[in-house]
């Protein structure tokens, strides 16, 4: 086990590797470059002061030796300064977005478990039925739902029609003077839109594949012999083959982990919260390089070790997988 | 200052909304009024919206419109502009002009105090000056200033400077926010750059508001400052709140929550024409500080001739642009400045909408019609191009198909080709690869467009894209940044607009509206050739219907 969790993290290192110089590559192919939307287009800005800027960026290197150095800093975690005229330091400004993605994104993690594992589960044993197929519709219907058009909708019903919840935002501008509990249902009150549409959009995949974990499940031999000896439905159901058709779905956690961090552009975006989907949509539209690469680590950092959390707890179930190294089809 | 107007392009663009909260402030109002129940009072906060978070609090070195919109109650310019655009003292209680124009000497009131209490003196002015001229400063406003040949403190409150030669934008480049030396000075001497300072995140100001609270990516709060020197203004509190998307701002200012605003020709027209929107707001209308227009390469020989460029400004129907495009919230432009300045000429030669003649001007130059489907030709070469211009601009885009149709009507086959902003301009127009652009430029508060006609202006750099060159634009154009008699420079620059309204070097297109509204609870409101904003600190709310009390 150990040596297959080793030989993983090696492999991901040069995988690693790969994927950082691709990207930094292809931040460099953009036409235009960061001191242009910087100071574009002032009349009074002259070449000298762009050229002012590509030293202070170090633009004028060529690109390897631009991503050399780069490299040498983010390995001693050095990540650098935003190029946005704020100049403050990438893992500040990331820093600061941290708890709010995480937060509400561990939030609509749990809530769409909550939700999707007990679907699932219906679904499964009553398969075909009318609930089946109704919760079938209703799921891909709202994975196919565009996040941005449903929030709208939601946010003109409820924020603006009947105002019974606030349409933006994180807090009401008056929180710091709201009692505590009012403080904390300030905050839950502007999180339940963007969590609603959070988690129609994320509940189709999960539920699916419970259902189908545990339609694969009931069919066992265990389960006709559970049966077979004369066990209630429920005990069957519950004891036996939920158990274990809930394994792999948990594994399912350890694919979400970047997830977590990364953040919904849209989500944050239309619902103005600053997180790091905000900061990422924004550091694209300003070609704020460090940023873009900061989080582009995060990201593959995450997207990797979630790849080897997934894997391993697949292995720790299936033996299979931990002698011959492969996942089975 | 001019500037490029793209009007969606940069991720920062400052579009104004409120918001309250559905479980806030509307309790009773206890406000600190000082009048009458009706008459200005103190108190009330204001609420905006900024599509994008600011990008620090030393304006000088930002180029967002909400951190100068934000840094513009914080600060204060020495000069500024009236509501009739007219220069006027802000720091400065007056300035003279030396009888050969070369020099500028200021005169400070006395007794104003920055935000910690500090008095504000002509060494701030100053120290801004030098770090304004520093070329390590990453500022894209420094140029105004190296024309400056010496400059000097003369006493605490006088300020001279004097220029190489007369250099009339020079007054109005002092509309500069001037930052406090006795905070940032031993940072700048210590060669920090002063974005890093607490200066950039805690500013202490001299303007009409103090600094309140910056929430990365939320919101900026700034107070109003009782000592300010014109007196203390009575909206208590602005906040901006960070919504980086339109249709959220839209409904949050439909939802109440957002006071002021600026609407698009749509949401003008279509969408917010309804009476409760009408009774919670107050909507207002004016001729923005703008134009678009479609300009050419001149370095292409089709552009060259003056009747093709002649012949174009006949085919396109300004009036129908406006119409469908803009829903009438415009009016077609004739030349670069707008209309209701001092130096605007009205009377200059038009192009009125006219196929016939512009068919006629096309063959005068040589385009004869030669294929079937009815395209020009020259020399054997089919007479059609490419008008590029950036995305996120629907206005532009529309424009441009407008045109498209227009041009084929009358034998010109034209294509359109809508291109990422930092590619458009980097691509494109930096190394002069475009045929013909549709764009805008925003307006200065100064009659002078050097940089944007003059032909020593037309380097992959430089803002005189199209490659424009004409003796008697430079003559006109040196001629009226000598002299700071307005007399002589309204001449000036009727004239310019004449050479320029015959010489069609781009078609003048539009001049849009400006469609701000205000929450219908603020008062004193006065809407003039500046705007609506330039009276801000006079804006109140009657006590009763003050809506945040705390």
């Amino acid at each position: 086990m150990l040596a297959y969790l080793v030989r993983r993290v090696l492999i991901s290192i040069p995988l690693l590797l790969g994927i950082l110089c691709l990207s930094f590559v292809m931040l460099k192919l953009a036409p235009g470059e960061p001191t242009i939307v910087q100071q574009d287009l002032q009349a009074r800005a002259t070449g000298a002061q762009r050229e002012t800027l590509r030293q202070l960026y170090g633009l004028d290197k060529p690109v390897y030796v631009q991503f050399g150095r780069w490299l040498w800093r983010v390995v001693r975690l050095d990540f650098g300064r935003s190029y946005s005229p704020d100049g403050r330091p990438v893992l500040d400004k990331i820093a600061e977005r941290i708890p709010i993605t995480l937060g509400l994104n561990l939030l609509e993690i749990l809530i769409v478990f909550a939700l999707a594992v007990p679907l699932g589960i219906l679904s499964a044993t009553r398969q075909y039925s009318l609930f089946d197929k109704s919760m079938t519709v209703f799921v891909f219907v709202g994975f196919a739902t565009p996040d941005f058009w449903l929030a709208l909708l939601l946010m003109i019903l409820f924020g603006v029609q009947l105002g019974w919840l606030p349409i933006s935002g994180l807090r009401s501008l008056n929180f710091e003077y709201l009692p505590f509990w009012a403080q904390v249902w300030d905050i839950l009150s502007h999180l339940i839109l963007p969590l609603l549409v959070a988690t129609i959009g994320g509940l189709a995949g999960l539920s699916r594949y419970m259902r189908g974990s545990l339609l694969e499940v009931i069919r066992q031999d265990y389960i006709r012999t559970a049966m077979a000896k004369g066990l209630s439905r429920r005990v069957v159901i519950f004891k036996h083959a939920v158990r274990n058709a809930v394994i792999p779905v948990v594994t399912l956690f350890g694919l979400m982990l970047p997830g977590l961090l990364g953040g919904s552009v849209i989500i944050e975006t239309v619902f103005a919260i600053p997180g790091m989907g905000q900061l990422f949509y924004q550091s694209a539209f300003s070609r704020d390089e460090p940023v873009l690469m900061a989080l582009i680590v995060i990201g593959a950092s995450l997207s990797l070790l979630g790849n080897i959390v997934a894997d391993v707890s697949y292995a720790l179930v299936d033996p299979r997988i931990r002698v011959s190294g492969k996942r089975e089809a | 200052m001019t500037a490029l107007t793209h009007l969606s392009r940069r991720a920062f663009l400052s579009l104004l909304g409120a918001f309250p909260v559905a479980a806030c402030g509307r309790t009773e109002s206890v406000s600190e009024s000082s009048a009458a129940e009706g008459g200005p009072a103190y108190g009330d906060t204001l609420v905006q919206a900024s599509i994008g978070d600011i990008s620090g609090l030393i304006p000088n070195i930002t180029s967002d419109s909400a951190s100068h919109e934000i840094g513009g109650l914080i600060y204060s310019n020495l000069i500024r502009t009236d509501k009739e655009l007219r220069p006027e003292g802000e720091l400065a209680e007056r300035w003279d002009i030396s009888k050969d124009e070369m020099t500028l000497t200021f005169y400070l009131r006395k007794g104003v105090k920055w935000h910690d209490g500090e008095e504000l003196t002509a060494e701030d002015v100053d120290f801004t000056y030098r770090y304004m001229i520093d070329p390590k400063t990453p500022t894209a406003y420094g140029e105004p200033f190296r024309q400056v040949r010496q400059a000097e403190v003369v006493d605490r409150h006088t300020y001279r400077v004097t220029y190489e030669k007369p250099y009339a934008p020079a007054l109005l480049s002092w509309g500069l926010w001037i930052l406090p030396r006795h905070i940032l000075q031993p940072a700048w001497k210590a060669g920090v750059d002063l974005r890093t300072t607490r200066q950039n995140k805690f500013p202490v100001g001299s303007g009409p508001y103090r600094f309140g609270e910056w929430k990365t990516g939320e919101k900026i709060v700034v107070e109003a400052n009782p000592d300010y020197f014109e007196g203390r203004p009575y909206i208590k509190r602005v906040v901006y709140r960070i919504i980086p998307d339109q249709s959220t701002i839209f409904l949050e200012l439909k939802g109440r929550n957002i006071d002021l605003a600026s609407l698009t020709p749509i949401q003008y027209r279509r969408q917010t024409e309804f009476p409760a929107f009408l009774k919670a707001f107050h909507r207002y209308r004016y001729l923005s500080n703008s134009y678009a227009y479609l300009g050419f390469n001149l370095l292409d020989a089709r552009f060259r001739d003056k009747r093709v460029r002649q012949a174009i400004a006949h085919a396109i129907n300004k009036q129908e642009i406006i119409e469908g495009v803009l829903l009438g919230l415009g009016r077609p432009a004739v030349g670069p400045y707008k209309p209701g300045t001092w130096w605007y000429k009205d009377d200059v030669k038009t192009f009125p909408f006219d196929p016939e003649r512009a068919k006629a001007l096309l063959a005068e130059a040589g385009w004869r019609r030669a294929t079937a489907d009815g395209i020009l030709e020259k020399d054997g070469k089919p007479f059609s191009f490419t008008i590029r211009t950036n995305q996120g601009n629907l206005v532009r885009q529309q424009t441009a198909e407008i045109i498209q149709r227009r041009l084929r009507a009358v034998g010109i086959d034209a294509k359109i080709h809508v291109v990422e902003w930092a590619a458009f301009i980097n691509t494109f127009i930096r190394k002069k690869d475009f045929e013909a652009i549709i764009l805008g430029w925003g307006l200065g508060m100064d009659p002078d467009q050097y940089e944007i006609w003059h032909s020593s202006q037309t380097g992959s750099e430089e803002l005189n894209h199209i490659s424009y060159k004409n003796p008697k634009v430079d003559e006109l154009l040196e001629a009226g940044r000598r002299t700071f008699s307005q007399e002589k420079r309204k001449a000036i620059y009727g004239e310019l607009q004449d050479v320029l309204a015959d010489d069609q070097p781009v078609i003048f297109l539009y001049v849009p509206d400006a469609l701000p509204v205000v929450s219908a609870r603020v008062q004193g409101i006065e809407p003039a050739p500046a705007g609506i904003m330039y009276n801000f600190i006079k804006w109140y709310v009657p006590s009763t219907l003050q809506r945040y009390t705390r």
